[in-house]
Parts: C-alpha cells; sequence; structure tokens
C-alpha cells in the first residue's frame, strides 16, 4: 500500500495563531474559553465561547480579507502554514497534481446571517455580490485551492463535527489511488454568532457554566454540562513518503490508516456503547496493518457533553483496549466543529513527535461510568511516553464517525 | 468638479479592491490595468451610488470600463 506522510502542519485556533504557540499553550494548560461580552449574549443559556487567539485581520491582507467568509480567512491562514512549512511550494510539483480537501461543519454562517440583515435593513440591491462564495460550504476549500494554486482537483466533505477528519481521510485516499501528488487537507469553522449559538443551546448540546469559562469543557469529567463552541482552523500537508523523501521534506508523522462508519442509529444523538465509533477505529487499524496492542495514545473527539463521552469511552475501550493514553484536548481549545479533526490530528501528530500527551483540562471527577473508569486518561499535567502508533477520532450530527491512525516518522 | 469625483472614486476602490489612490487615473481600464473583477465592479458601483447619489442600471454598468467612464457617467447622472 502506498506510503503517506504529513509534511507540514498549520492552525489558527483559540490557543494561539499558528502551530507552535497552540501546542506550547496546551502543554501549558491554558484555556482558550471566555465569556461573551456583547449584549447579545445577555440573555444566552450559554454564554461561552473559544475565540480565535489572533484574529485573522492580523495575519491576512485587509482587501483579501473583506471578500472571505471568516472561515475561508481561518482555512487560508491555517493552509499557507502548513503550505510554506511543508516546502511543497518551492519543489516544483506540478499544479495539475496538487489537491485540496478542505472541511467544514456549518461553512459561512457569519456571510449568510449579516447579509440576511443587510437584506431586511437595506434590501437586495444592497446584498454584497459576494454572498454565495462567501457562504457555500466549498467555500474553505476553493479559497484554500485558489491560495496554493491547486488544480488537481478541490474537494470539500460536509459532516458536521468529522469534517475535518473526513477530509485527512479523503486526502490519503487521493494519494493512495494516485489522484494527486500533494493533498493539502484540513478543515475550518467560524460560526460564533447568536443564531448557531441559540441552535446549539436550545439542543442542550452546550456548558452553562457561565461564572467559570476556563472550566466549562470538561470531558469525561462527572460535572460535565455540554461542549464550547470554538472557532479556527488547521491544514496538514499530505505526500507519498517516497517523493517526499526524495525533495528532502521534513516528515512529521505517517498517515498510516483512516475508518469511516455510519451509526445509523439517530440524526444526532449518539449510540450509547459507541457502536459505529468502535467500528471506525477498528477500520481504521486493520487499514493501517495495526493491531490494538500497537496504538499508545488516542485524542479523543470527546466534547464534554454528557452522552457523547460515555459512549466514546466505551467505542475506545472496546476498539483498542484501556491501555492507551487517552487525552481530550477540547477541554482547552472548545470545539471547532469542522476544524475539529484537523486540529486534534495536528496534537496528535505533535505527541507522537514530542513523545508526550497533553492532558485532559478540568477533568478533576471522571465519570462513573464504567468505561470511563477504564480508560487511563492523562489529566492535571502532560505526560511522557514512548509512543509510536496514534489514533485520532471524531463524530458528527448525522452519525458520521471518522478515526485516523498516525505513526511515528 | 472632476477631480473631486476622480479622488471619491479612488476612496471607493482602494477600499473595495485595494488600488493605489494614485494608479486611478481616468485612463485606466478597471479589469485590465486595475485588476478589478466583475463580482468587485457590483460592489464599486454600489459604493458609487451611495457616495454620489446616482442610479447605475445593470446596462450602464457594462459600458463603464475605465476610470474616466466612470468620472463621466457620475458627471452626467449627478
Amino acid at each position: 500500500m502506498t506510503d503517506v506522510v504529513v509534511t507540514g502542519l498549520g492552525a489558527t485556533t483559540p490557543l494561539g495563531g499558528d502551530v507552535a504557540s497552540t501546542w506550547d499553550a496546551l502543554l501549558a494548560g491554558r484555556s482558550g474559553v471566555s465569556r461573551i461580552t456583547d449584549d447579545w449574549a445577555k440573555e444566552f443559556p450559554a454564554q461561552l465561547v473559544a475565540r480565535l487567539a489572533q484574529e485573522p485581520a492580523e495575519q491576512i491582507d485587509r482587501v483579501r480579507a473583506r471578500r472571505l467568509d471568516r472561515s475561508q480567512q481561518v482555512a487560508v491562514i491555517a493552509a499557507e502554514q502548513a503550505w510554506a512549512a511543508s516546502g511543497a511550494a518551492g519543489a516544483g510539483v506540478d499544479p495539475l497534481r496538487i489537491a485540496v480537501v478542505f472541511g467544514t461543519g456549518i461553512g459561512g454562517a457569519l456571510t449568510l446571517l449579516g447579509q440576511d440583515d443587510v437584506l431586511e435593513e437595506k434590501g437586495p440591491k444592497r446584498v454584497s455580490p459576494f454572498t454565495i462564495p462567501m457562504l457555500m460550504p466549498n467555500g474553505p476549500a476553493a479559497a484554500v485551492g485558489l491560495a496554493v494554486g491547486a488544480r488537481g482537483g478541490v474537494h470539500a466533505p460536509v459532516s458536521a463535527c468529522a469534517s475535518g477528519a473526513e477530509a485527512i481521510r479523503w486526502g490519503l485516499d487521493l494519494l493512495r489511488f494516485d489522484r494527486a501528488d500533494v493533498v493539502l487537507v484540513g478543515g475550518a469553522e467560524a460560526c460564533v454568532h447568536p443564531l448557531p449559538m441559540a441552535g446549539f443551546a436550545a439542543m442542550r448540546a452546550m456548558s452553562t457554566r457561565n461564572d467559570e469559562p476556563e472550566r466549562a469543557s470538561r470531558p469525561f469529567d462527572k460535572a460535565r454540562d455540554g461542549f464550547v463552541l470554538g472557532e479556527g482552523a488547521a491544514a496538514l500537508v499530505l505526500e507519498r513518503a517516497d517523493s517526499a523523501r526524495a525533495r528532502g521534506a521534513q516528515v512529521h508523522a505517517r498517515l498510516a490508516g483512516a475508518g469511516a462508519t455510519a451509526d445509523g442509529y439517530d440524526l444526532v444523538a449518539p449510540h450509547p456503547e459507541g457502536e459505529g465509533a468502535g467500528r471506525a477505529i477498528a477500520a481504521a487499524l486493520r487499514d493501517a496493518g495495526l493491531s490494538p496492542s500497537d496504538i499508545g495514545h488516542v485524542n479523543a473527539h470527546a466534547t464534554s457533553t454528557p452522552v457523547g463521552d460515555t459512549a466514546e469511552a466505551a467505542a475506545i475501550r472496546d476498539s483498542v483496549g484501556d491501555h492507551v493514553l487517552v487525552t481530550a484536548t477540547k477541554s482547552q481549545t472548545g470545539h471547532l466543529l469542522g476544524a475539529a479533526g484537523a486540529l486534534e490530528s495536528v496534537f496528535t501528530i505533535l505527541a507522537l513527535r514530542d513523545q508526550v500527551v497533553p492532558a485532559t483540562a478540568n477533568l478533576d471527577d471522571p465519570d462513573d461510568d464504567a468505561a470511563v473508569q477504564a480508560l487511563d486518561i492523562v489529566r492535571r499535567e502532560p505526560r511522557k511516553a514512548s509512543l509510536t502508533a496514534a489514533v485520532n477520532d471524531s463524530f458528527g450530527f448525522g452519525g458520521h464517525n471518522i478515526a485516523l491512525v498516525f505513526t511515528t516518522a | 468638479m472632476s477631480e473631486d469625483i476622480q479622488a471619491g472614486l479612488a476612496e471607493i476602490l482602494e477600499e473595495v479592491a485595494g488600488v493605489a489612490p494614485a494608479d486611478a487615473t481616468p485612463e485606466k481600464s478597471f479589469t485590465e490595468d486595475l485588476d478589478v473583477d466583475s463580482l468587485s465592479m457590483v460592489e464599486i458601483a454600489t459604493a458609487v451610488e451611495d457616495k454620489f447619489g446616482v442610479a447605475i442600471p445593470d446596462d450602464e454598468l457594462g459600458n463603464i470600463k475605465t476610470v474616466g467612464d466612470a468620472i463621466s457617467f457620475i458627471q452626467k447622472n449627478k
């Protein structure tokens, strides 16, 4: 099977404007969560958000930014970082052999809602001609494709909070099927606005621990009460190992395998025993040619919702076992929805590189659930470990499950 | 009069399309010289309507190719 490696990483997140600052903040235990101070939030049950640490305006040209939705701005920022870091631009890759796969869960919600305000207040003639390209869910992928001159195909998987992970799986397939030589993959999300906040709150999916923002996202903890909405993007450059090594690229990790399943159970509720999630992880292990005992670490999707975390704990226990070091980095980043799988893959790769598993913040009192109790969830401080293979899993409303297996370079 | 219009137009071009004000001279073609695309032209037209109090019908917009065309349209219709 084609050996696929990761040669570039990029991110802009609630913890930092790039990969290095984000990773440092994660290991230092810093939180990206704060309370919304805008007037509109005063009546909201859930008032917490994990906003970008660095505004896109500081990283992207003004004229360029004004025709990109915020979700597209963060996509381009993360993708250009990864692209530059990979050195692929200077390696003479044929643009016809460069592909992009970039997912988003929500798309250009800020543009859609903002232009609806314009329509209501000023009429149809004042609606921006950029409305459609800024709101379309393939917008982040298209903007990234233009930014790097990709002409080998630009794709936009949309599977809610699994979108970023699905993009990575799709990239792996493109390389295995020899559809491209280099694939820039990732996920982007930026939808902090009253409407999505009200919608998620109406589902009772969000934490209402408004007085303790930094303690609100607490995956696997007994007192967890929902997720915290985050914004940002992450990107990875994938290519075949032989061509990456031939051009002397720095290899961060191997993308050894991927698995995708659907729950077929409920539109939004996860299967209580994580059946589909566990099958995705098992499929990814088979795809990678690894056995559960090879896996040393799982970066869990764990969003801090009451039902999701226990279902996932069961899935991890049943598919990989209880020997792995589990972490839930959303405890510090919040939930970046369609960017989550990409960002957590970056964290998984860095854990393999640095041989350290970040701690799950706010895990003061692990849930009594048997599967949660069985797992070795890293908490209080990062743990040094000897790791050769690790899993990142992601799940989305709709019953989408994606698992990715990374191994050390 | 025409200088005021040119200056006002240059402001809009800078805001919408990042055109340096010194480049917004009458002989310049929006698409050929200033790299303004069709969607940005629509935004510029809307901004011109607001700033100068003129109405630019869609079939007129296609005839406005240069900064000078825009200036004379505004002068005639103001």
